[in-house]
């Protein structure tokens, strides 16, 4: 009678076994170049080691562009490589800032410059104030204890996966001078609104429709913050008797404040960079309305019958140092809410 | 031993699927469609394909807008098609192939596409390719509605004001929310501006867009987006040189008349058919002319392909008369072939309306200003179409006057043009 191993099979381990089996064979082969390097370079340089591919990377596709994208601005002509483009030094931005008043973008020799610029700024400081302020009330609102409190996470999440195009194209269907919006106004016996031809609806929706999308993201952060903050502070204040008013401009505002300071800082990247939303929302009209920084450099470098490579870069290159500010004031902001 | 015969085997394998695959030659055709005509020329491509089996060929559809601002960066690159079909016909012309070492018989190319020839290369005598279709700006009007209303159609000679007036007449009567459209394309006012009487070119042959002509063209446009016979909504909501037709809203029977042109016929055939009809008419006349302006796409060879050869076979084979006018006569595409538009077409379609629309456009053609042809021969005319649509349009929108644009118009083609001649 032969002897049979009674023992049952665990199927889950050996499922695991079959599948990090190959990953430590992987493990081991790069076990012996890695130490190899260590002994050679030092265990202090290894993280230099770890890092590489990923500077490589950054190397690749951002620093050397950013580099390329200085370089095209000093160039001139209609020449897609570098080596053919004749030099012009700072000519474009000359032509850039060639401007009587800078406060009149009409009277700018390149005026659309200017009017994106002057868009822009419009666009962010509403998208931005507004952005926070309903973010923070959406966060405000999430923390308490409300019935199907994750549903309601999930819903001012949703709008954040949808693509910006997806986004764009919904919100058009739904503004169109027979869309869903007009049929409700035409409904309830108003007249229809050509939201797209008046320049106010068309910033309005522009600045209505990216808040709509992005606000979740927002609202997370904020949310985090929220529940970072100790509960003792709300109990000690409430045993104090303290107003709900006083406790939150004095609980939790400040200690929000960190939390606000990266939003803000955040949104006001993501508002200067704005393009593939209002593109396909209002394609910029009407006439240069809702026309923003990076439409003008896409329409200089791409649509024009004349590829303006140079005037592109150059514009491009402003707008790199607008949006290298801000990421300093972010960093700065972080690390201050690290620090405490 | 076993191994090393394996191996062997293995390699021999190997060997041989790489020399079956070596042995056909792939050619990509870059194409966008107005129509039916990417069906059309795919089943002509399958056909081709079963005679040449050592030769395939990929369509590659794309949007209407690549063609216009990706094929350009990709020729630059190196990186294009074999064959693309292209209406920036002139501005292209460094990145085509000659094709006269590859093709049979360079005489029947210059025969039968001689004028286009120049289109393609105007500065050269180089044979490129060949026109896919010829076109022809001009209008159409929703004539059920000028019955409903009972308003007459103004008759041959009638000028845009005359047209104007009635369709606001049809219009006011039924109730229709667009009196008049116009594709947004500085390609579509430039033939009207021509009828006013504009010059386009001074004496030297330089680009001279602003004139008199262009001012009254101009000035009616302007007229018309503020009393209503036009909508805002078709050009004042997009910004810069963007295309946009208003098709849809003429299929809908939301325009009276719409100003576009030719390719439009096989679409409407299909979208509109018999709901109403759907007619086109003449050109309306100004103070110089009558006129619309000529056009068209091209299949033109791209000198980057690596496979030239195959590529004159493939264009030899496409430009035969029997195959173009199978090509023509399905997508109803005006020929662009003289010796089949001097027989005649037999068109593929039984719609009284899409009939009457080819008969319209074709009979237009010997009336086409000799300012229209110079301007569509112009390599750099899309610089001249941009500058006019975006500044008028912004003066329309009311952020410039039309004096402000048109000093505009002149600044962005000097600026552009200088650009270019670096």
């Amino acid at each position: 009678m032969p002897h049979v191993d009674k023992t049952p099979v665990n199927t889950g381990e050996m499922l695991q076994n079959v599948v990090a089996w190959p990953i430590r064979i992987l493990f081991k082969l790069l076990d012996y170049p890695i130490s190899a390097i260590q002994r050679l370079i030092g265990i202090r340089r290894m993280p230099w080691l770890f890092l590489l591919p990923n500077l490589a990377f950054f190397g690749m596709f951002v620093i050397v562009p950013l580099f390329m994208n200085f370089a095209y601005s000093l160039t001139g002509g209609t020449e897609l490589f570098l080596r053919d483009r004749p030099l012009t030094g700072t000519e474009q931005y000359g032509f850039l800032f060639d401007c009587e008043n800078y406060a009149d973008p009409v009277s700018c020799r390149e005026d659309r410059f200017w009017k994106g610029i002057f868009n822009t700024s419009v666009f962010i400081f509403f998208q931005v104030s507004f952005m926070v302020l309903f973010s923070l009330i959406t966060a405000l609102v999430l923390n308490r204890e409300i019935r199907a409190r994750g549903f309601w996470r999930a819903v001012f999440f949703f709008p954040v996966l949808l693509s910006p195009v997806v986004v764009a194209l919904i919100w058009k269907w739904i503004l169109l001078r027979d869309g869903i919006l007009n049929a409700f106004l035409i409904s309830i016996g108003l007249d229809r609104i050509l939201f797209f031809v008046s320049p106010e609806w068309a910033m309005f929706w522009a600045v209505f429709v990216s808040i709509w999308a992005h606000m979740g993201f927002y609202t997370l952060i904020l949310l985090a913050g929220l529940q970072a903050i100790q509960p003792d502070l709300y109990e000690a204040a409430e045993m104090d008797g303290t107003s709900k008013e006083r406790v939150f401009f004095r609980i939790t505002l400040p200690l929000l404040w960190p939390n606000m300071l990266v939003v803000i800082v955040l949104a006001l990247i993501k508002g200067v960079q704005v393009f593939d939303e209002v593109y396909v929302l209002t394609g910029g009209g009407p006439g240069t309305a809702t026309q923003f920084i990076v439409q003008y450099i896409y329409n200089t470098a791409f649509t024009n019958q004349v590829q303006n490579f140079g005037l592109a870069s150059a514009a491009s290159m402003v707008l790199g140092v607008v949006l290298f500010v801000l990421t300093l004031t972010q960093l700065a902001a972080t690390r201050r809410r690290d620090n405490g | 031993m076993k191994t090393s015969l394996k191996l062997m085997a293995a390699s021999s394998l190997f060997a041989l699927a790489a020399g079956s695959a070596a042995a056909q030659t792939e050619l990509r055709m870059m194409w966008y469609n107005d129509g039916i005509e990417g069906e059309v020329m795919q089943s002509i491509l399958d056909r081709f394909e079963e005679a040449h089996p050592d030769i395939s060929v990929t369509l590659d559809v794309v949007p209407y807008q690549a063609v216009l601002e990706s094929l350009p960066i990709q020729l630059a690159a190196g990186n294009g098609p074999d064959i693309a079909r292209v209406t920036d016909l002139g501005g292209l012309s460094e990145h085509y192939l000659d094709l006269r070492p590859y093709i049979e018989d360079p005489e029947y190319w210059e025969t039968n596409f001689g004028p286009f020839l120049d289109w393609l290369d105007p500065d050269g005598d180089a044979i490129n390719g060949f026109m896919t279709q010829l076109t022809v700006t001009g209008p159409y009007v929703n004539r059920t509605l000028f019955e409903q209303a009972g308003v007459d159609l103004p008759g041959e000679g009638a000028t845009w004001e005359d047209w104007a007036a009635a369709v606001n007449e049809v219009a006011d009567a039924l109730d229709i929310p667009i009196p008049m459209a116009w594709d947004r394309s500085g390609h579509r006012v430039a033939g009207p501006a021509i009828s006013q009487g504009a010059a386009m070119f001074d004496e030297e042959g330089n680009p001279a867009l602003v004139d008199e002509g262009l001012q009254r063209m101009a000035q009616l446009l302007y007229d018309w987006h503020q009393d209503g016979t036009m909508s805002l909504e078709l050009w004042g909501s997009v910004s810069g040189s963007s295309y946009l037709g208003a098709n849809e809203d003429f299929a809908n029977a939301n325009v009276v008349m719409y100003m576009s042109g030719s390719w439009q016929i096989p679409q409407f055939a299909d979208t509109i058919g018999d709901a109403f009809d759907w007619w086109a008419v003449p050109a309306p006349c100004g103070a110089a002319a009558c006129t619309g302006m000529p056009g068209g796409a091209a299949l033109a060879a791209i000198a980057d392909t690596e496979h030239p050869e195959e590529v004159g076979i493939l264009m030899d084979y496409l430009a035969q008369e029997e195959v173009l006018a199978e090509f023509y006569g399905r997508t109803l595409f005006i020929p662009g072939h003289l010796g089949l538009a001097e027989g005649g077409i037999e068109f593929d379609a039984d719609d009284p309306r899409a009939v009457h629309a080819l008969e319209t456009f074709a009979a237009a053609v010997p009336g086409i200003s000799p300012v229209a042809f110079q301007l569509q021969g112009y390599p750099n005319n899309r610089v001249m179409f941009n500058a006019l649509i975006s500044r008028l349009n912004e003066a329309i929108v009311g952020e410039l006057t039309l004096e402000e644009a048109y000093a505009r118009m002149e600044e962005d083609i000097a600026n552009q043009l200088a650009e270019s001649n670096r």
